[in-house]
């Protein structure tokens, strides 16, 4: 079963800012979204979690599809909410109903597996970057999400906490999440993808298992781009 | 300076010495303002949330509004307020009008829209950082004003704090529908206005520092209780 886009299009002040496409996803693995600076990737992944409205086509998941419970999404800037790291990581499990000390017992060692057991006390204002996107990555998964989308979760982080960051969405592939990450760091890229999206000026302009991208791209964009030329 | 240096004498005798009267006063002060406070911040913070993070016709016009009615006149709240409980007013039946209770209303009325349009604007900028997230996390419309409001209690109390403060410095209002009668509806301020005009300017001025230390204590022990100052990153 694979996810469908049907031109898919949004627009913002009248002007298209993404598609239309026209693609498939498969169902499951890890597809990394690339492409330069506004080439619509954050727009990519916010439409098919339902934060921004598409104004022209559909999505067509299979049998209906994970709701929004079944999805998390990773900020490229993290939110922090004016709490403690504990309260922060146990918020979505509170959304849901799961009583006070429950989610907090669960927060606890779900901060802990992400690397932040010292830290959970803290208000979450009060972390470095890396630990920000760790707890922003923590309460993402703690709803063991079907389906997860990243945008840019390493964009200004350093190798440690990139590697960490990158070890956790191995594994959470491995069970069997779904996950669609957005970066433009052509290792990240290599070392994860199952298969890749190339989207630019709004566009899908390739769309290929990670051999193929990597070993065979073809188009002249895709080409340009891994030899670390710039697109206009 | 001799005058106030007078007063200030003799509020310190008074404070000292417990008197009755004055004790009576501040206490039914502190309970009208407190208590107008408290339901005024129970309507103006859940309607200053709703108005930041709703979207609907009319919503500018109804911000606007609330920012205009922060300038409502006490003495015209009040006179509107003897109106309505006046025996023949509307509500004139519950024979409210002289009581405690019609001077909480009128204070009710006039720092609401204080309070409301204060945590609107503490709120709104909590929500601009908020609102992908709580839609990420489907949060409905209700759990998305508990998180805001937890989240933003220290600047909920800093409102409520601005109608307390503009409440327990009241006179117009509660003069008219209260009536200033001694151990009925006598509080602070119109115990000033009442023995400045007798000329008993010592006595006035002494209400007057009871008055300003009163304000104060219940601003410094309200933060300390909510602990604004600590944990600077909040």
């Amino acid at each position: 079963m694979v996810t469908a886009l049907e031109g898919v299009e949004v627009r913002r002040g009248g002007r298209a800012i993404l598609g239309p496409l026209t693609l498939t996803l498969a169902d499951r693995g890890l597809t990394i979204v690339m492409g330069p600076n506004g080439s619509g990737k954050t727009t990519f992944l916010r439409a098919l979690h339902g934060l921004e409205r598409i104004v022209r086509g559909r999505v067509v998941w299979p049998d209906g599809g994970p709701d929004r419970g079944a999805q998390a999404f990773v900020f490229q800037q993290p939110v922090l909410m004016r709490r403690s790291v504990r309260d922060c990581i146990a918020y979505p499990l509170r959304l849901r109903g799961v009583a006070l000390r429950a989610a907090r017992a669960l927060a606890e060692v779900a901060g802990a597996e992400a690397g932040l057991a010292d830290r959970l006390d803290l208000p979450a204002q009060a972390l470095s970057g890396g630990e920000r996107q760790k707890m922003a990555l923590a309460r993402a998964l703690i709803v063991a999400p079907a389906l997860l989308f990243l945008d840019e979760p390493c964009a200004s982080l350093d190798g440690t906490s990139t590697r960490d960051i990158e070890a956790t969405l191995a594994r959470v592939r491995d069970r069997g999440t779904r996950i669609v990450m957005a970066t433009h760091d052509i290792g990240q890229a290599r070392r994860l993808a199952d298969d890749v999206i190339f989207l630019h000026r709004g566009l899908v302009v390739e769309s290929a298992p990670r051999e193929v991208f990597f070993g065979a791209p073809a188009t002249p964009e895709v080409q340009a781009w891994l030899r670390g030329d710039l697109l206009a | 300076m001799g005058d106030l240096w007078a007063g200030l004498v003799q509020a310190a005798g008074l404070v000292f010495a417990l008197d009755a009267g004055l004790v009576e006063i501040a206490a039914l002060s502190l309970r009208v303002t407190l208590t107008a406070t408290v339901i005024a911040a129970m309507i103006g913070l859940p309607l200053g949330a709703w108005l930041a993070i709703s979207r609907f016709r009319g919503r500018r016009v109804a911000i606007a509004t609330l920012n205009a009615l922060m300038g409502l006149p006490p003495v015209v709240v009040g006179l509107v307020v003897y109106l309505m409980l006046s025996r023949s007013g509307s509500l004139g039946v519950l024979g409210l009008l002289f009581t405690p209770t019609a001077m909480i209303v009128a204070q009710v009325i006039i720092i609401t829209p204080i309070i409301a349009s204060v945590a609107h604007q503490a709120i709104r900028e909590l929500w601009a950082d908020y609102h992908d997230l709580l839609l990420s996390l489907n949060a409905t419309r209700m759990q998305r004003v508990q998180a805001l409001l937890w989240d933003g209690r220290r600047a909920l109390v800093t409102a409520s704090l601005a109608g307390f403060g503009r409440a327990i410095g009241e006179v117009g209002a509660i003069m008219i529908v209260g009536g200033n009668i001694d151990h009925a509806t006598r509080v602070l301020t119109t115990a000033i206005a009442l023995e400045t005009g007798k000329g008993n300017l010592a006595l006035a001025l002494a209400l007057g520092f009871v008055l300003i230390g009163l304000a104060m204590a219940v601003n410094i022990g309200l933060h300390m209780l909510s602990r604004t100052e600590r944990g600077s990153r909040w």
